[in-house]
């Protein structure tokens, strides 16, 4: 079996056939349309992009809280308030008025 | 004035993507070219090309200007193309009783008379294009590379990423894998 002759034959085929490098038209502008449409991929933009995706959450979580955190306080108020300090006091020096008695 | 490749380059990594478009204009027909090596349907080709500009924009940065543009990109052309290769490999054909009826008579022709058999026959050009099908994606890459572009190892190696080894190690499996299917060829229509 000629083999190797149609092995050669055929590859001389193909050298002498080179593909057309015809561009079609305007493919550059698809490419350009394509390249301005994408987002760029830039790590600094995107991690300043979520931060301020994260900003409103954040804004609306601490109103509420210093929404709750004043109601508490005015509950407070009305109730006869305990000093901090003294409890703090009381409660670490629970053990050794213990020992004294 | 025409600007440089080094000027538009360097215009476009400052932010002007406008000056990507000459490099587009310029070094298209070569990969379309190289595209056309590896795909058959006008449609794969330029998803191929167009892979291969945005690829080239996106990593413009990596491009340190040592070697010419052009090298940089057809690199990055080779290597979209062998992406293409395995990603459709699942589409290689199994079976040459489909050959045409010119494709036939072609091999036909060379096995009686190999002199009479012309090279610029367009079933020749068929033939190949269905051998070149059934061949592995490493082993069609290698084969268009070496014996159809007749470069060299040493360039197959920078174009393709593998090492000097490994190209020879592929072009001659590639080889023996070509002439298993050139016999199968034979066989199924001759023997």
């Amino acid at each position: 079996m000629k083999l190797v002759e149609l092995e050669k034959k055929l590859l001389a085929v193909a050298r002498a056939n080179p593909p057309s490098d015809h561009v079609p038209p305007t493919f550059e502008k698809r490419v350009m349309a394509l390249i301005s449409a994408r987002p760029v991929h830039d790590l600094w933009a995107a991690w300043a992009k979520a931060l301020w995706y994260a900003a409103a959450p954040c804004v609306a979580v601490m109103l509420l809280f210093s929404a709750w955190a004043f109601y508490q306080s005015s509950q407070q108020s009305q109730t006869p308030s305990i000093d901090l300090a003294q409890q703090l006091d009381n409660t670490l020096l629970a053990a050794v008025d213990q020992g004294s008695e | 004035m025409e600007r440089t490749e080094a000027e538009l380059i360097a215009a476009v990594l400052k932010g002007d993507a406008a000056s990507f478009e000459p490099l587009i204009e310029r070094y298209s027909p070569r990969v379309f070219a190289t595209a056309r090596r590896y795909a058959r349907r006008e449609s794969e080709i330029e998803d191929i090309v167009q892979e291969v500009w945005l690829k080239a924009y996106q990593k413009l940065k990596s491009f340190r200007g040592e070697a010419p543009f052009e090298h940089w990109l057809m690199r990055l052309a080779v290597r979209t193309c062998y992406d293409f290769l395995r990603s459709h490999q699942r589409n290689r054909e199994s079976a040459f009783s489909d050959l045409s009826e010119p494709e036939d008579d072609w091999l036909e022709r060379f096995i009686h008379q190999p002199g009479a058999a012309r090279e610029d026959a367009e079933a020749a050009r068929q033939l190949v294009q269905r051998v070149l099908q059934h061949l592995s994606p490493p082993a069609r890459l290698v084969i268009t590379l070496l014996e159809i572009e007749d470069r060299s190892v040493k360039e197959i190696s920078k174009l393709t990423g593998w090492s000097v080894p490994l190209v020879k190690v592929r072009a001659f499996r590639a080889r023996a894998e070509m002439r298993k299917i050139l016999a199968k060829i034979t066989k199924e229509k001759y023997l």
